[in-house]
C-alpha cells in the first residue's frame, strides 16, 4: 500500500514567492522519506486542487491545507475542488479550531482513499512554531524572561475562525508562561497591530503575523501599520524602536522550517505510516526531538 | 595495402558498434518488457509515447535509442531518450530552443526537483503563474534522468499533463465545460457565470490560444455549445478553464456590467492608426520587441509619449466630448441578457 502527501496552498498569481514556503516544507518531508510521493497544489497555481489527485500514484492520499484556519477554503473550496464525495464540514467535529481529520474518495479519481485534515494553522503543534519564529528572530533559544509576543492575524475575513485559530494559540502559549505577556493582535480589528506598543509593558515584544506566506500583508502592510518603517521599500531594523517599545519582527510564521513538521503531524494523526519522520524532521527543523 | 587495412579496421570499428547496439538493444527489450511492466499505466504510456513505440517497429526504435536517440516535444520541452549499457533509458531533458547547443554550454541539472525553480520565472525574469504559457525559460538541462525523475520533472514543468494526456488517449478525459465551472465558483468569482457566450469566447481567444497558453483547449460553452476559437495545437489537452481564466473573467464581468456610452475624440488618422498599433502591440506582447529609435512603429515609446503630450490631460485621460442621452441606450447594453 503506497502512500501520498498532498500539501494544498493558495499561491498567487502575481508573487512568486506566495509558494515557496509549500515547496520549502514539501522538500523536508520528501526528504524525510515518510511518503513514497509528496506533491504540492494550489489554488493559483499548478497543479490546481482539481487536478492534483490524478498526479499522484499512490492508494493512499494524506491531504494536509497550508492555510492558517478553518473556513472558506479547507470547509468550501479545497473539498469542493477535490471532488471529495460526500464532504461535510461536521465530519471534522471541529469548534473552529480543533478539525482533526476524515476519509473519502474523490469523484475524478478511482481506487484512491482521500484522508483530508485540518489546516496546520489550528494544529497545536503549530503554537511550538510561533515560539520557534520568535526564538528565530531574536537569536535566542531562550527567549521569553523579559519579553512580550504578539500574534498577529488578519481578523475579520469571511467567518470567524480566523480569529479563533490566533486567540487559540496566543491562549496556549500564555498558558506556558515562557513569555511575560501574550496577545492577539489583528490587522482589520480591535486589538489592532497598528498599536502593537500600547498592548505591552514588556520593553521588547516580539510579533509573529499567522500568515503562511510572506506577501503584501506580511512585507508592507503590518511593518508600515506598526511604524517600524514608513515605506516598505526601504526595509525595517530587527528589533526596531517605536515608542519605546523593541519591536522583533518575524514575518509570516509559515516560512519557519519547523512547519513542516505540523504537516507531517497532521498527516500521522489522519493515518500516515510516518515511521520516526517526525522525531527526525523535528530535530532537523530546529525543533525538539521527540517532544 | 595500407588502405585495406583502415577499411578493415573501420569494418571491424562498425561491426563492433553494431554489435553493442544489438547487444544494448535486447538489454532495453529486456528492460522494457520486465521493469516497465511494474510501472503505472499512466507512466508506462508516456515512456512508451516518448521513445515512439506505437509508431515504429522495435528494430527501428532500439536502434534509434542505441545511436542517436529518439526525440520528442511536449510544449516546449525536448525529451531524449536514450539507452543505458544495462538497457533502462536515461533522458535529456531541455528547451526545445536549446536543442543544437551542447550540455556543456547549459546550466546543468540532475534533480528534478529543480524543474519548479526553472519554469517560476521567464527568461525576462518575470513570473510565470500559468506554467503552460509558451515563456519557458531556456539556458538549461537535465543531461541524464531515469525514467522515474524524467516524468517528475516533466510534472513539475507542466503539471498534470501527463496524467490528462493519459486519460484523452484511453477516451476517458474529463471534460469540465465553462458554464459548469464557472456556476461552481462562489466567493468574489461568483460572478463569472453572468458572462454571455460571446463573452467567454472573447475569454478564450484572449487567454487560451497557443500564442498565451500551449494546453490545446478541449472545453467549450458548454456541452452543446462550440466556442469557435481555434482549440490550438498542443499536445496535451486543456480540461477546464483555469484559475488565470477564472480571475481574468471576475474582472470582465465587472467591466462587462458597465453600459456602453458614445465618446468624441478629435485625432488625425495617423493618430488613430497608432492607437491601434499600440493596443495590437500590446496585445502580442511586442512592446519589449519595439527599438529605441524606430519612430516609424505606433507603439515606439517616443511615439507613444508625443501622443501624450499632445492629446492627454495632465493627469493622462483622454479629453473625450460623450454624447448626451446616448449611454443607457447603446448597442451593448444587453450584451448579458
Amino acid at each position: 500500500m503506497s502512500q501520498a502527501l498532498v500539501i494544498v496552498a493558495h499561491g498567487s498569481h502575481l508573487n512568486p514567492d506566495s509558494s515557496t514556503p509549500t515547496f520549502d516544507h514539501a522538500d523536508t518531508v520528501r526528504a524525510s522519506g515518510a511518503f513514497d510521493e509528496v506533491r504540492e497544489a494550489f489554488w493559483k497555481e499548478e497543479p490546481s486542487f482539481r487536478e492534483v489527485l490524478r498526479t499522484v500514484e499512490a492508494d493512499e492520499v494524506y491531504v494536509v491545507p497550508l492555510f492558517v484556519s478553518e473556513g472558506y477554503f479547507t470547509e468550501q473550496v479545497i473539498p469542493r475542488e477535490l471532488r471529495l464525495d460526500g464532504w461535510d464540514v461536521e465530519q471534522w467535529d471541529s469548534d473552529g479550531t480543533s478539525a482533526d481529520h476524515t476519509t473519502l474518495t474523490a469523484r475524478d479519481v478511482e481506487g484512491k482513499t482521500v484522508h483530508y485534515c485540518g489546516p496546520v494553522g489550528t494544529h497545536d503543534a503549530m503554537s511550538d512554531v510561533i515560539v520557534q519564529r520568535a526564538e528565530s528572530v531574536t537569536g535566542d533559544a531562550d527567549v521569553g524572561d523579559g519579553f512580550g509576543l504578539a500574534v498577529v492575524g488578519h481578523g475579520t475575513e469571511r467567518n470567524e475562525n480566523s480569529a479563533k485559530a490566533i486567540h487559540y494559540h496566543a491562549d496556549r502559549i500564555r498558558e506556558t508562561g515562557r513569555f511575560d505577556e501574550v496577545e492577539a493582535l489583528f490587522m482589520d480589528e480591535e486589538p489592532e497591530v497598528d498599536d502593537v506598543a500600547e498592548f505591552f509593558e514588556s520593553d521588547d515584544v516580539v510579533v509573529v503575523p499567522l500568515f503562511i506566506a510572506d506577501g503584501f500583508h506580511t512585507q508592507e502592510d503590518i511593518p508600515e501599520d506598526m511604524g517600524i518603517t514608513d515605506d516598505y521599500r526601504m526595509g525595517y531594523d530587527v528589533p526596531t524602536a517605536v515608542d519605546g517599545t523593541n519591536i522583533w519582527y518575524a514575518g509570516a510564521v509559515g516560512t519557519e522550517p519547523l512547519m513542516a513538521d505540523v504537516v507531517l503531524e497532521r498527516a500521522a494523526e489522519a493515518g500516515a505510516d510516518v515511521g520516526d519522520a517526525i522525531v527526525r524532521v523535528r530535530s532537523e527543523t530546529g525543533g525538539v526531538a521527540g517532544d | 595495402m595500407q588502405s585495406s587495412l583502415s577499411e578493415s579496421l573501420a569494418g571491424a570499428a562498425r561491426l563492433a558498434q553494431t554489435v553493442g547496439e544489438s547487444v544494448r538493444a535486447v538489454a532495453g527489450f529486456y528492460h522494457e518488457r520486465t521493469a516497465w511492466r511494474e510501472l503505472p499505466d499512466q507512466r508506462r504510456a508516456f515512456l512508451r509515447w516518448v521513445e515512439g513505440a506505437d509508431e515504429r517497429n522495435v528494430a527501428d526504435r532500439y536502434a534509434a535509442l542505441a545511436r542517436e536517440g529518439v526525440t520528442r516535444r511536449w510544449g516546449q520541452l525536448l525529451l531524449t531518450a536514450t539507452l543505458a549499457t544495462d538497457g533502462s533509458r536515461r533522458y535529456d531533458l531541455r528547451h526545445e530552443a536549446d536543442a543544437e547547443r551542447g550540455v556543456g554550454d547549459l546550466t546543468t541539472h540532475d534533480d528534478p526537483l529543480d524543474a519548479r525553480h526553472i519554469a517560476t520565472n521567464d527568461d525576462d525574469g518575470r513570473y510565470r503563474p500559468l506554467k503552460t504559457a509558451p515563456t519557458l525559460r531556456t539556458g538549461w538541462v537535465f543531461p541524464s534522468l531515469t525514467a522515474q525523475q524524467v516524468v517528475q520533472a516533466v510534472d513539475f514543468f507542466y503539471p498534470a499533463t501527463v496524467a490528462n494526456w493519459y486519460r484523452e488517449r484511453e477516451g476517458d478525459l474529463d471534460v469540465t465545460h465553462w458554464r459548469e465551472t464557472a456556476e461552481r465558483q462562489t466567493g468574489i468569482y461568483d460572478i463569472v457565470d453572468e458572462l454571455s457566450g460571446e463573452q467567454v469566447e472573447w475569454l478564450a481567444e484572449s487567454c487560451c490560444v497557443d500564442s498565451q497558453c500551449l494546453k490545446r483547449r478541449m472545453w467549450d460553452e458548454d456541452e452543446d455549445t462550440e466556442l469557435d476559437v481555434p482549440r490550438g495545437d498542443g499536445a496535451f489537452p486543456c480540461r477546464e478553464p483555469c484559475s488565470l481564466v477564472i480571475a481574468a473573467a471576475r474582472k470582465w464581468a465587472v467591466f462587462e456590467g458597465e453600459s456602453e456610452r458614445e465618446y468624441t475624440f478629435t485625432l488625425t488618422p495617423s493618430e488613430k492608426g497608432q492607437l491601434e498599433e499600440i493596443l495590437d502591440a500590446v496585445a502580442d506582447g511586442r512592446v519589449d520587441e519595439i527599438r529605441e529609435a524606430d519612430v516609424f512603429d505606433g507603439a515606439n515609446r517616443y511615439r507613444a509619449r508625443w501622443l501624450r503630450a499632445k492629446r492627454a490631460a495632465e493627469d493622462g485621460t483622454l479629453p473625450a466630448v460623450e454624447a448626451d442621452g446616448t449611454g443607457d441606450e447603446a448597442d451593448g447594453a444587453d450584451a448579458d441578457d
